[in-house]
C-alpha cells in the first residue's frame, strides 16, 4: 500500500474520532471551569467536583442508577441464562418462535417499551417509581444476556453434556459443571451488556419512573430544561473515567486468560 | 429515596400462582423424566416476556382502537390524519366543510421520516469508509481502533447530546472561534441543521460496528483471487468487498434509522422547540397532554412503519447475517 493512501485512511480515521470525541472532552474540560458559565474559561478548580458530592439529588440519582443497574445485571442474567439453555434444548419449531419473541423488543424502538410498559403499569393501577422503573430494566435486559448466551451454547460440543450424563452425572451436575462453564464467557458478557445498558437507558426510565424516583438520565433531562448545571459535567467526567479504568481492567484480564 | 412497591392484592396473587405453577411443572417432570427437563428452564422468562412485552403491546392496541371512556372508535386515528377532525364533530357539518384538514401530525411525520433518512444517508457515507479503512489488514490497527469507537458511547447520550450546545450556542465554542478570526457569528442551534448534527453523532457508530464486523469477517484470500484473476483494486472494492458487506450494512441501516426515527431527546435540545420530530409528539400526546388514546394511536402507527421497513430490509437479507453488534 502506497504510503500516501496509508495517510489519506489514518487521517479519515483520525477525522471521525476527533468528531466523536470533541464534545466529551469539551465537557471534561467545563467541569473544572471555576465560572458556571458554558463559553467562558474562569481558572480552573474542583469547585464542581465538591458540590456534586454536597448535591443530594444527584447523590440519590448516582443510588437508584447503580442499584437498578445491579439487581437488573441480576436477575436478567440468571433468568437469561436459564431461558438460553431452556431454548437451546427446545425443538426446532418452538425454538423460532422463542428467538422471534426475543428479538421482538430489540426491534420495538425505545420510546414504544418504555410507553406500552407504562400503560401496563397504568393499566393495572400500580404506581410507577423505582420498582416499576427496575421492571422495565430487567425486561429490556433479558433478550441481551439470551443473545450472548445462546451462541455459545450453539458452539458447544452437543455430546459433552450427554457424555456427562453417560458417566453417570446428574442432569442437575452435568448442568452445573458442564453446561454452565460452557458458556461463562456469554454469560459474563451479557451481564456487563446488560449492566450498561441499564446504566445509560432514558428513555424507558423516563416514561417507567415518577418524578420522585429519578436515575441519573431522568435527573439530567429534567436538569435541562432549567439550564444544565456544571455539577452534571463533573459527574459524568467521573463516569467516564470510571468506565474507561473498568474497561482497561476487563480488557486486560481477558487478555491474561487468552 | 422512597422504594415504592404498593401493587395491588391481584398483583401478588397473580406472581404467587405463576411461581406454583412453575415449581408444579418441574417437580412433575423431575418424576417423569428422572431429571429436569431442560426446556422448562425458559419457563420463567417465557412467563415474563407474556406480562412485559406481549400484554403491554396489545394494550397500546386496546387503547388505541378505544375512547376515554373504552368504547372502541377509531377516531384517533381520524384525527391522526386530520388533526381537526374533533373540532370539526363539535361544530357540526354545516361549518365543518369550511374548517381545513389538520396536517399537524402527519406532516411531523414525514419529517421526521426525512430527517431519519437524511441521518442514516450521511451516517452510512461517513460510516463505511471509516468501517473499510478499520477492517483494512494492511492498516494493522487491531482491536484497539475499535475500542476508540466503543468509548465515546460509554458516556450518557443526554451528555453528549448537551456537549453539543456549548459547542454551537451563539456564545459557544464554534461561534467564539469564528469571532476570534474576524467573522460575524452565526445562528447555528434551534434548526434543523443541528437536529441532524446530534442525530448522526449519536447513532454513527451503529453504522459502524455491523459494517465493520461483516467486512473482517470476509476471507482475505478472496480479494486475492480476485486480484489474481485481473481485478484493480478498485473494481475488487465494488465487485467483492461491498456486496459482501451488504448484511452489515442492512444491519447498519437498522441500528440508525430506527432510533432516528423515534428520537426526541435530541430535537428537543438541539431544535429547541423549532423542530417537532414524531417521537416528541408521541412523548407529549401522553406526558403533556395525557392522551393515552390519541398517544397510543400514534405509537401504533409507528409501530406499523417500521414492522414495514424492517420486513423490507430483511428481504435484502434472509439469513440475518447481519445483526451481530460487535
Amino acid at each position: 500500500m502506497s504510503r500516501i493512501s496509508r495517510f489519506f485512511k489514518r487521517f479519515y480515521l483520525g477525522i471521525i474520532l476527533v468528531f466523536l470525541y470533541v464534545p466529551i472532552i469539551v465537557l471534561i474540560v467545563q467541569s473544572f471551569n471555576a465560572g458556571k458559565s458554558r463559553a467562558k474559561w474562569e481558572g480552573f478548580s474542583f469547585h464542581w467536583y465538591q458540590e456534586l458530592f454536597r448535591s443530594a439529588s444527584i447523590m440519590n440519582a448516582l443510588q437508584v442508577t447503580i442499584t437498578v443497574a445491579v439487581i437488573a445485571m441480576i436477575v436478567s442474567t440468571i433468568l437469561g441464562t436459564l431461558a438460553a439453555i431452556g431454548i437451546y434444548s427446545m425443538k426446532k419449531r418452538q425454538q423460532s418462535i422463542m428467538m422471534t419473541l426475543t428479538n421482538l423488543p430489540n426491534t420495538m424502538p425505545d420510546i414504544v417499551t418504555g410507553i406500552s410498559l407504562m400503560l401496563l403499569f397504568i393499566f393495572t393501577k400500580v404506581d410507577r417509581g423505582y420498582f416499576t422503573m427496575l421492571l422495565a430494566h430487567i425486561t429490556f435486559d433479558t433478550p441481551y444476556v439470551i443473545l450472548s448466551v445462546m451462541p455459545k451454547l450453539k458452539q458447544m460440543n452437543k455430546h459433552t453434556y450427554e457424555a456427562a450424563l453417560d458417566l453417570g452425572a446428574t442432569p442437575g451436575y452435568a448442568l452445573l459443571h458442564v453446561l454452565i462453564p460452557e458458556c461463562r464467557q456469554g454469560i459474563v458478557t451479557g451481564a456487563m451488556l446488560a449492566f450498561t445498558l441499564s446504566l445509560d437507558d432514558f428513555t424507558i426510565s423516563y416514561f417507567t419512573t415518577s418524578p420522585l424516583v429519578q436515575n441519573l438520565s431522568t435527573l439530567i433531562y429534567s436538569a435541562t430544561r432549567r439550564g444544565i448545571e456544571p455539577t452534571l459535567n463533573a459527574l459524568s467526567a467521573l463516569m467516564f473515567i470510571a468506565l474507561l479504568v473498568l474497561l482497561l481492567i476487563v480488557n486486560r484480564r481477558t487478555k491474561e486468560s487468552d | 429515596m422512597r422504594y415504592n412497591v404498593s401493587l395491588p392484592w391481584w398483583a401478588y396473587a397473580v406472581m404467587g400462582l405463576g411461581l406454583a405453577v412453575f415449581i408444579a411443572l418441574v417437580g412433575l417432570s423431575i418424576r417423569r423424566n428422572h431429571g429436569i427437563k431442560r426446556s422448562l428452564f425458559s419457563a420463567p422468562y417465557t412467563m415474563w416476556m407474556i406480562l412485559f412485552t406481549i400484554l403491554p403491546c396489545i394494550l397500546i392496541a386496546y387503547y388505541a382502537f378505544t375512547d376515554t371512556a373504552g368504547n372502541f372508535t377509531l377516531d384517533n386515528f381520524r384525527t391522526f390524519w386530520d388533526s381537526n377532525s374533533e373540532m370539526k364533530k363539535l361544530v357540526g357539518e354545516e361549518y365543518a366543510a369550511s374548517i381545513p384538514r389538520g396536517t399537524v401530525n402527519v406532516d411531523t411525520l414525514v419529517y421526521s421520516l426525512w430527517m431519519a433518512f437524511l441521518c442514516t444517508v450521511i451516517s452510512l457515507l461517513l460510516g463505511y469508509p471509516a468501517a473499510l479503512f478499520m477492517a483494512d489488514r494492511q492498516m494493522k490497527l487491531g482491536a484497539s481502533i475499535v475500542v476508540l469507537f466503543v468509548i465515546p458511547m460509554w458516556m450518557n447520550f443526554l451528555l453528549r447530546t448537551i456537549a453539543w450546545m456549548s459547542l454551537l450556542e451563539d456564545n459557544g465554542l464554534i461561534n467564539m472561534m469564528l469571532k476570534a478570526m474576524g467573522f460575524k457569528s452565526v445562528r447555528l442551534m434551534y434548526n434543523s441543521g443541528a437536529v441532524l448534527l446530534g442525530m448522526v453523532y449519536n447513532y454513527l457508530p451503529f453504522m459502524v460496528f455491523p459494517i465493520y464486523t461483516s467486512l473482517s469477517k470476509q476471507n482475505p484470500s478472496l480479494h486475492e483471487a480476485a486480484a489474481d484473476l485481473g481485478c484493480s483494486p478498485m473494481r475488487t472494492l465494488t465487485k467483492v468487498t461491498m456486496p459482501l458487506s451488504l448484511p452489515g450494512v442492512i444491519s447498519g441501516i437498522t441500528m440508525v434509522f430506527m432510533p432516528s426515527v423515534t428520537t426526541f431527546f435530541i430535537p428537543r435540545v438541539l431544535g429547541g422547540g423549532n423542530t417537532m420530530m414524531f417521537g416528541d409528539l408521541i412523548e407529549s400526546k401522553f406526558l403533556t397532554e395525557g392522551n393515552w388514546n390519541g398517544g397510543s394511536a400514534l405509537s401504533l402507527i409507528m409501530m406499523l412503519l417500521i414492522l414495514i421497513s424492517l420486513s423490507i430490509l430483511r428481504k435484502a437479507d434472509p439469513n440475518g447475517e447481519g445483526s451481530g453488534i460487535v
